[in-house]
């Protein structure tokens, strides 16, 4: 039988081709760099002093912020293994007695969480404040703050109930909640100051937050639910509505509160264990400490300029020698 | 065409050159003597199409039975819906009652469907979420007859076809044979001029298809409507047609009535298709006739050159003398015993 | 006429006129109606009494028992021996799995920046694989799809979803086969096994999430186990029904020649339903990839974190191109799998050529390998593509063009269908005592599918009390039901369309296919700025999930209508929509029915993400178990809820179909 290509039967044929195949990628492709060539990635300096570090990331954009900077500068300047695990804090907070999660950034309250960890199962210990105050309120988009400037005085309120009136709320006027992870007074506080509205529950942030940016740019009426520091605030400069002022105490009662919210001091929680290792890991997350416009300034390059939580956290440290020095010298 | 002259008699259906071709660009065929010439296998390898009627033309005449016949493949299905446009002719024409079919636009089609013909199914196509009397009145109900009027009329064709106290039963009560007389019935209650059957008895017994081709043969004595009948059955062809049209690959192969098949075959297929027909039942004494000798005495009985052999028998046999094929007084031929038996006796006795 | 000279006898004698039939449920519908229109009279007399109303903030002491078990496991955590010797184990195991397979193909491993096998090495052998066991059209859409994600700029991501799906799906067949040849044996397993496999798949994952993490710590494990909850019934239930479909007539020829049961498993109900058995494996696939962002919540690594932390900015571009690439992947195994269980019904074609070509070919798949682990081009795929930048901006452009265009007609939708439709159907649910309403749901039961399904719904209105949580319930349930008119209205008008026309099902079959496996999270942000936080949002978001199911079933049906039925209807002059109404529809009244049920259950799968944009009831309390721990309780009886009223609407609509088939 004559061995020509074309007097091959048609799977000689591909038979051929396939060999021919194998060989040529065989022996072209050897060039180009070779993987471990260029390793300037992995840990360079002071590798293994610091250990691996499980650090809770909650899933607000303000909260990836502070993660993002604690991991930068604990992977650069301390040589630590930093896990960041996204996890909403019910299930962060767990983790501190299973050793998953070492330390929470940002706390907002959670007297219930503190009381069940803290005091009672005493896996976790308070690690001292964040420097970010949190203020809850009820907002309203900055349009209607120009157009009815009475309408930041909660005494008020009733005569815009009906503005605010939506397909969900009843007939009444439509106060519009989040996430359920945030704490909120909203019910007792509509009943208690005698307030024609319904609580309606978004579900989520991203609800919520959509909700706002329609209304501000439809120019439509919302009452709502939000809270400082928060990146969105920095797009839509949202307006809040004064509730009587908080009192110490007012709001000791959850069925009886009729103040506005406290101003939070958003503290840093970490695991007993992490604690009493007293890594570097731990001294740093101790010392850490910044402005609530520190964090804007970062979730504005994480949020709307799009950079990754590493290149916004360098671009910030980068620009912020003299605070992380700080922080260091502690640790 | 004067008044004068016998004018030719009226058809209700004609047909002239009908083409289906399957497959893409199938309108090139019959346009192509060369295509068209070509069998079945070279056609499908050329082309990828399938020419399932090729160049059939025939003419059905009012109050006739027209039986299509032919074996799988044939194209004989095909035909009967190309007639009804439930399949879209590639070429040809289909003239109905004056009218070209071919050529209606959707309404008119839809509504020479609904009064002027009707179809027989094989599977019946019953609806089996409604009682027998809902599907009987299924054609009234689409035209939009009142309820009252469908179902009087309804019931008229249900007794008409046998099926007096099923009316209320449902189909998948009834036996092969009662369901395709509710097809049969529903065919009827329009009132149409043709009725079209698709081979409706070959999903039937052979004792039940008996005593539907005999339906068939009593209503037809009764409402004389034309009918169009698809069969591969040659027997149940010879029983129930006028004239017969063979199909053969999509072609047509021979046409006439029984006698003339079986008598005169066209060619070595139909030849061999109607060997096993019992000659005594389909010839007439046209075809076994003699001329007439010098020695015949031409004093016997007389006989009409259309009447079945069969039947003839025992006057021939009976008569001492040889019997006359006479017609319109005019003496055609002679019958006399051997020629009698040479169709009884010997089937190999060729034409 | 022919020749006979008989002249036919009188009609044929039939057999004598059998009773007419039984008066098929001419009464049936007037008695529903009959019901609807007391209890409608009824609520207007006791409207707002007795209405077991629970405000979000609320407890039941079942809540708090609840609560008290969640904390009593968590507090005995690191020290019973349950955990220590069982879950601890298991968590081991299937960690290690995973991460050997994340080490595999998409992190770093064994102290290299790359994992072993770079993107041409995963392509290759996923296009060898999809070449030995299906065909070379499917190799060729593997390796392209692949490629795309890498496009995209997803690829790591993607290689660590499809690692999680992977170890899922392998767990999931590893005891799914065997327990489903177990039900497929023997019926007592298969009474037992099928109302566990129905709660697997209708309990809303949010509820078992938290205690996952509790009992096998945060990790590949719990996202794992988290998926195969949801995929394993799917590879039981498909396997037993292989075994079970294996023809009769087969076992019989084997039993007569004295086979032992193991040989009749091995050499007749095995390879007979092979087929069946791999479509099984197809579906557990797909089950394992709609789990991909809601394991995200627990930490699960791959693209289901991409989408979710693309929607904390509200970034729907980045969030689309992932669920792009979910889609993708699920395209992509899903054609594997399917061409696969085609193939198998073929003889395996034995020839020195195929022979040549799997060696030869899988040569080419180990020096792409070895490529891949050696050169830097080979194993991270090169960036700069732009196609997921591009994809990111085309869908951005889309919302925002919806959002600013559309939102006014959009919500004038809602308000109609809100206040014309959901509002009074609410009000008539929530208002009514429940006492009234349990006997409404009891009568109607009784009356569409007999005894039976009169008894499970008053156990499942009884339970549904128990849970506290009868109001939220209600609530969810008139949702529920206007979402399910919606699925079958699209569904009756697409179905038919597609069921008819060959052209159109063509197009539309792969948007539903999308529809279905799209994330929802994806195209939430959208439907909250056209229909802000509501209801109407989350029966919206139901219904972009469901109707692609309840479509396709009912295009199936119409397009199995009898032919010869609806030639006899053409032939009889019928007209397009006579026929469709008169003939085709009737005809398919199964699948109707089918797609009914199967629109209901999908729509309450969506329960929980409709808690999310704003529907409150039930599925707010699942998700608010979910964040906050005194709610836990509520939640897991919120999800009790969920599943109860599924049981209840499935098991009425199936004796209704039943019952309608008789007729």
């Amino acid at each position: 039988m004559k061995l020509t290509f074309h007097a091959l039967p048609r799977s000689g044929r591909i038979a051929g081709v396939v060999t021919a195949a194998t060989v040529a990628l065989a022996l072209t492709a050897c060039g180009g760099a070779k993987v471990g060539d260029t390793s300037s990635g992995g840990s360079t300096a002071k590798a293994g002093t610091c250990g691996t570090f499980n650090l809770a990331v909650n899933p607000w954009v303000g909260y990836e912020a502070d993660a993002a900077v604690v991991a930068y500068v604990a992977q650069k300047d301390l040589g630590c293994t930093v896990n960041k695990k996204d996890l909403k804090e019910e299930i962060a907070w767990q983790g501190f007695g299973t050793g998953e999660v070492d330390a929470i950034l940002e706390n907002w309250g959670h007297d219930d969480l503190k009381k069940k960890y803290i005091d009672e199962q005493k896996t976790a210990v308070a690690a001292g404040s964040t420097g970010n105050t949190g203020v809850i309120g009820w907002y309203v988009p900055p349009w209607m703050a120009e157009k009815y400037p009475d309408i930041t005085d909660w005494n008020n309120l009733n005569t815009y109930a009906s503005m605010f009136k939506t397909s969900e709320s009843g007939g009444k006027g439509q106060l519009l909640d989040g996430d359920p992870s945030y704490v909120t007074n909203d019910e007792a506080l509509v009943k208690n100051l005698k307030l024609d509205y319904k609580v309606v529950y978004a579900g989520s942030e991203t609800a919520l937050i959509t909700a706002f940016r329609q209304a501000e740019s439809k120019k439509t009426p919302l009452l709502g639910y939000f809270y400082e520091p928060q990146w969105f605030l920095s797009e839509v400069k949202l307006a809040k509505v004064n509730l009587p002022a908080y009192t110490a105490g007012c709001d000791a009662d959850a069925e009886k509160v009729a103040c506005d919210y406290p101003k939070y001091d958003l503290d840093k929680i970490v695991s007993k264990k992490f604690a009493d290792a007293n890594s570097p890991a731990y001294k740093l997350v101790k010392a850490f400490t910044w402005t609530n416009d520190d964090q804007n300034v970062v979730a504005k390059y994480i949020a709307e300029d799009k950079m990754t939580p590493e290149d916004a956290a360098k671009k910030w440290v980068e620009a912020n020698q003299d605070k992380v020095k700080a922080w260091l010298a502690q640790s | 065409m004067t008044t004068i002259e016998t004018a030719a008699p009226p058809r209700v259906i004609s047909v002239r050159n009908l083409w289906k071709v399957f497959g893409l660009k199938g309108e090139r065929i019959p346009n192509s003597p060369e295509l068209a010439g070509l069998s079945r296998r070279e056609l499908m390898d050329r082309t990828g199409c399938t020419a399932a009627v090729r160049e059939v033309s025939f003419d059905v005449a009012p109050g006739e039975v027209f039986v299509v016949m032919g074996l799988s493949g044939s194209g004989k299905s095909t035909l009967v819906r190309c007639l009804t446009r439930l399949v879209e002719p590639t070429a040809g024409e289909v003239v109905f009652e004056g009218e070209d079919i071919l050529n209606v636009d959707k309404k008119r089609l839809r509504e020479l469907r609904r009064r002027k013909f009707s179809m027989v199914f094989q599977h019946f196509g019953l609806l089996p979420y409604r009682q027998v009397l809902d599907n009987v009145a299924y054609g009234l109900e689409i035209r939009g007859t009142g309820r009252a009027e469908r179902i009087r009329r309804a019931m008229e064709v249900i007794e008409l076809v046998g099926l007096g106290g099923y009316e209320h039963s449902y189909p998948d009560q009834l036996s092969g044979g009662m369901q395709q007389r509710v097809g049969l019935a529903r065919a009827l209650a329009g009132d149409p001029d043709v009725l079209f059957f698709d081979e409706p008895f070959s999903a039937l017994d052979p004792l039940i298809r008996r005593d539907m081709q005999n339906e068939v043969i009593r209503l037809h004595h009764e409402v004389g409507k034309t009918m169009v009948f698809i069969t591969h059955d040659l027997s149940e062809a010879l029983k129930l047609g006028d004239r017969i049209l063979i199909m053969r690959d999509g072609k047509m192969v021979q046409c006439g009535t029984g006698d003339e098949l079986v008598g005169a075959p066209a060619d070595d297929y139909v030849r061999d298709f109607v060997r096993d027909v019992p000659r005594a039942n389909v010839l007439t004494l046209r075809w076994i006739m003699r001329p007439p000798r010098p020695d015949d005495v031409l004093d016997g009985p007389e006989l009409g050159p259309a009447v079945v052999v069969r039947d003839a028998i025992r006057v021939v046999l009976a008569a001492q003398k040889p019997v006359k094929v006479v017609q319109d007084g005019e003496l055609l031929g002679i019958v006399a015993d051997e020629e009698i038996l040479a169709v009884v006796a010997g089937p190999e006795a060729g034409s | 006429m022919a020749t006979t000279t008989t002249t036919p006898a009188a009609p044929t004698a039939v057999a004598p006129a059998p009773q007419p039939g039984p008066r098929r449920q001419l009464g049936r519908p007037l008695q529903v109606v009959a019901v609807l229109v007391v209890w409608v009279l009824v609520w207007l007399a006791t409207r707002g009494r007795d209405t077991l109303s629970l405000s979000p903030a609320d407890l039941t002491p079942l809540h708090r028992w609840l609560n008290d078990v969640n904390d009593t496991v968590g507090a005995n955590r690191n020290s019973s021996p349950i955990f220590l010797y069982f879950f601890n184990e298991i968590r081991a195991a299937i960690d290690a799995l995973v991460t050997f397979v994340q080490a595999l193909i998409s992190q770093p491993s064994f102290g290299r920046p790359v994992p072993v096998l770079g993107w041409l090495g995963v392509v290759a052998v996923v296009a060898y694989i999809c070449w030995v066991f299906a065909n070379w059209r499917v190799a060729l859409l593997a390796a392209g799809g692949f490629v795309f994600l890498g496009l995209q700029g997803l690829w790591q991501q993607s290689m660590d979803t499809l690692a999680l799906t992977v170890a899922a799906v392998a767990i999931s067949l590893l005891f799914g086969i065997p327990l489903g040849i177990w039900a497929g044996l023997s019926d007592r397993f298969h009474r037992l096994v099928t109302p566990a496999l129905d709660f697997m798949q209708t309990m809303p994952t949010f509820v078992y999430l938290a205690p996952l993490t509790l009992l096998f710590l945060i990790g590949p494990a719990s996202a794992t186990i988290a998926t195969l909850i949801y995929a394993m019934p799917p590879a039981i239930r498909i396997t037993a029904h292989g075994i079970r479909s294996v023809p009769r007539a087969q076992l019989e020829a084997t039993d007569s020649l004295g086979a032992t049961g193991w040989q009749t498993l091995t050499g007749v109900l095995l390879p007979l339903s092979k087929r069946t058995i791999v479509l099984g494996v197809n579906q557990t696939i797909m089950a394992a990839l709609s789990m991909v962002t809601i394991a995200a919540l627990i930490d699960a690594p791959g693209l289901g974190k991409t989408v979710i932390k693309a929607l904390q900015t509200l970034d729907v571009g980045t969030a689309f191109n992932a669920g792009l690439a979910i889609v993708v992947l699920a395209i992509v195994l899903d054609r594997a799998t399917t061409a696969a269980s085609a193939r198998v019904q073929q003889p395996a074609r034995r020839g020195g050529l195929r022979r040549l070509l799997v060696l030869g070919l899988g040569a080419l798949a180990g020096v792409c390998c070895y490529l891949s682990y050696t050169y830097v081009w080979a194993a991270e795929f090169p960036d700069g593509a732009g196609v997921g930048s591009a994809l990111a901006r085309g869908a951005d452009a889309v919302t925002t063009w919806a959002q600013d265009d559309l939102s006014t007609a959009t919500e004038a939708v809602k308000n109609i269908v809100t206040f014309a439709l959901l509002n009074p159907f609410q009000a008539l649910l929530t208002g009514s005592p429940w006492w009234l309403v349990g006997a409404v749901i009891v009568a109607l039961a009784a009356l569409l599918g007999g005894v039976r399904a009169a008894v499970t719904a008053a156990a499942c209105v009884g339970l549904l009390i128990g849970t506290g949580l009868w109001q939220d319930s209600m609530t969810t349930l008139a949702m529920t039901i206007v979402a399910t008119l919606m699925v079958m209205a699209l569904g009756v008008v697409f179905g038919v369309w597609m069921g008819r026309n060959r052209h159109a099902d063509r197009i539309i079959r792969p948007i539903l296919d999308a529809g279905q496996t799209m994330p929802a999270f994806v195209y939430l942000v959208p439907f909250l700025a056209l229909f802000s936080a509501s209801r109407f949002t989350a029966i919206v978001a139901a219904v972009v999930f469901a109707a692609p199911v309840s479509i396709k079933i009912i295009a199936d049906g119409v397009r199995g209508v009898s032919v010869t039925t609806v030639e006899a209807a053409t032939a009889a002059g019928s007209s397009t929509w006579q026929l469709i109404t008169k003939v085709q529809l009737p005809l398919a009244r199964q699948s109707v029915t089918l797609a009914a049920n199967q629109g209901l259950i999908y729509v309450l799968a969506m329960v929980v993400v409709g808690g999310l944009v704003g529907a409150g009831a039930l599925g707010y309390d699942v998700v608010a178990g979910f964040s906050q721990g005194n709610l836990y309780g509520k939640g897991l009886a919120a999800g009790m809820a969920i599943v109860l009223l599924g049981i209840m609407l499935d098991r009425i609509a199936r004796s209704a179909a039943t019952h309608l088939q008789r007729t």
